[in-house]
């Protein structure tokens, strides 16, 4: 059991023995489904909590719990606390260079809309381009697509190829001298491809470009270093990382955030409010309007230190070896079509069997306890690209182990011999 | 097939994949007078609903295409064969008992009478959704569908 409540690192973790264990830091993992036990194949959905989270969220609701930044009583000098260490946490967990750079929000698809509006909006002009990929999640898509309604700017999308994979040399074509934002994924949640960031950023840069990364798909995965990779805004959710549901990150240069006008107003993102005219706070709080989601940011807090606890490079290495004997395993099964077959891939494969349409796949897995995603993945053009309305896909974290593959592989046969 | 796979075979019963594999009324109805489309955005099932209804309110033919899953597909081959010759008012009679038996709310009043007056007949096959809820829209798709085409011929009747 790893001690990440105690915001200690575990001394178990440190030479990678703790991952095996792992599984059972998490108690959904222990219970049957259908009179078998789960094997959770749903992670990039959504991940499991382990105990260490559990534990902290319901000792904060016990004991902690009042406003924060506001009170000079106990119990909100406490809650105080617990939220911003949750910041601490999470700044030395991606290397951000200040607190000031972590801005909690509800979650992706919250940060992504806050550079949207507060750093795109005021910005954009007639004419000019926001560039993506055709991989992209509907929460990297549609918020631009709203900008450049607003705005008159164009949405430029670079194409995958059968594989999944973006052409480098294409991408860097597209990044004309009228494009203002580019905005990939690290790691694509359909597909699994990881997208070459040092490359992207580094030519965006060159072009004087800011760079979004979607790395919700990324964080619980990879090591993830945001001053290394350079890019201007790295956004994440808290419980694809086995964190709350409810609570994310916007990762910003502080040069950024400075230049970016507040995007929600409320309590808590103000120093004077006058009828005149209001100061705003100091960052990140400028873009923390309202009492945030407190117990949410303590209990990612606590996934963080447990990750760190783990290292992140123990997590890589296991999940690396689990999803290449996961791709070995099911190419052996007949009438498999595994879709997204990108050189450097992380954590997901999604696949066809057959003629069997993804939801009777997942009814018939479900029902011998395998837990797996069936349908667009919220990544509609994805699907279109591959000409199929939807696809299974099974997800891997860092408490699955190869008896989870070994139960979705025999599931699989048994749904072909349904559908013989 | 082990043990544990039985009750699957509820609801995936011989005749549920037989016409999921051979859907029958496959197909656009290019004389349709009442055309619907049923759309379940979650899964992506995707049908489009043909039917022809003659002068004396009867149907005369009913075809469907699209794509989805074996539920919804069979669900929808099943539906053209029960109401190819009723009356619409009868064909809106199987809906209702359909949805009632289907999302086991039969026990609202007027979905247990129409249980009680409409034999379901092979459409039984049907009912091994309801251990399965998130799959009950899956087969009522379909019935949806035949709702939505069959009223637009009911609401100039019912404005009178």
């Amino acid at each position: 059991m790893i001690t990440a409540a105690s915001g200690k690192v575990s001394e178990i973790a440190s030479g990678g023995e703790g991952i095996e264990q792992a599984r059972n830091d998490f108690p959904a993992l222990a219970q049957d489904i259908n009179g078998v036990p789960i094997a959770y194949l749903d992670s990039a959905a959504s991940s499991q909590q382990p105990e260490c989270v559990i534990d902290k969220v319901a000792q904060y609701q016990r004991h902690d719990h009042a406003n924060v930044h506001r009170g000079v009583h106990t119990l909100s000098h406490r809650a105080t606390e617990a939220y911003e260490g949750a910041r601490d946490s999470l700044v030395a967990f991606i290397n951000a260079a200040s607190r000031s750079e972590v801005v909690f929000t509800s979650g992706t698809t919250a940060a992504i809309n806050l550079v949207a509006q507060s750093w795109c909006r005021p910005r954009l002009k007639h004419g000019e381009k926001i560039l993506i990929t055709h991989l992209e999640h509907h929460s990297n898509i549609v918020p631009w697509q709203l900008v450049c309604e607003q705005t008159g700017a164009e949405l430029v999308v670079c194409p995958i190829d059968q594989r999944g994979e973006i052409d480098v040399g294409n991408f860097l074509k597209l990044m004309d001298d009228r494009v203002r934002m580019v905005a990939v994924a690290h790691v694509s949640n359909a597909l699994g491809s990881i997208l070459p960031l040092e490359q992207i950023v580094a030519a965006a840069h060159e072009r004087d470009i800011p760079v979004l990364v979607d790395g919700a798909q990324a964080v619980p995965h990879l090591q993830v270093d945001v001053q290394a990779s350079g890019c201007d805004f790295y956004a994440f959710s808290g419980h694809k990382m086995f964190g709350p549901t409810g609570i994310g990150v916007l990762y910003a240069k502080e040069s950024r955030l400075d230049a970016m006008p507040p995007w929600q107003g409320g309590g808590d993102m103000i120093l004077e409010v006058r009828f005149d005219g209001t100061t705003y706070n100091e960052l990140p709080y400028k873009f923390e309007a309202g009492t945030p989601n407190i117990s949410g940011a303590v209990g990612l807090g606590a996934a963080v230190e447990y990750l760190r606890a783990l290292g992140m490079q123990n997590v890589e290495r296991h999940e690396v070896a689990l999803l290449q004997y996961m791709v070995e395993k099911l190419s052996t099964i007949d009438d498999i079509r595994l879709v997204g077959t990108a050189r450097n891939k992380a954590s997901v494969q999604s696949f066809m069997l057959g003629k069997i349409h993804p939801h009777d796949l997942g009814t018939i897995l479900d029902h011998q306890g395998v837990a797996i995603r069936t349908g667009h993945h919220c990544a509609m053009p994805v699907m279109d690209f591959f000409g199929i309305s939807g696809t299974a896909r099974a997800s891997l974290a860092l408490y699955n182990n190869r008896q989870d593959v070994d139960r979705l592989a025999d599931a699989l046969i048994s749904a072909r011999e349904v559908f013989a | 097939m082990s043990s544990d796979m039985d009750d699957l075979r509820d609801l995936y019963r011989e005749l549920i994949l037989d016409h999921a594999k051979s859907p029958r009324h496959f197909g656009k109805l290019e004389d349709a007078t009442h055309v619907a489309e049923g759309i379940n955005p979650l899964c992506g099932d995707k049908l489009q609903m043909y039917f022809s209804v003659d002068e004396n309110n009867k149907i005369s033919d009913a075809r469907f295409e699209g794509s989805g899953c074996a539920i919804s597909v069979a669900s929808a081959s099943l539906l053209t064969e029960t109401v190819i010759g009723l009356d619409t008012e009868r064909a809106l009679k199987f809906f209702a008992a359909m949805v009632s038996r289907l999302s086991g709310r039969a026990d609202e009043a007027q979905g247990e009478d129409i249980v009680e007056e409409i034999d379901l007949g092979k459409l039984r096959a049907l009912e091994g959704v309801k251990e399965y809820p998130s799959r009950v829209k899956c087969a009522t798709l379909a019935w949806h569908a035949l709702n939505s085409a069959l009223r637009d011929i009911r609401q100039p009747v019912s404005t009178e």
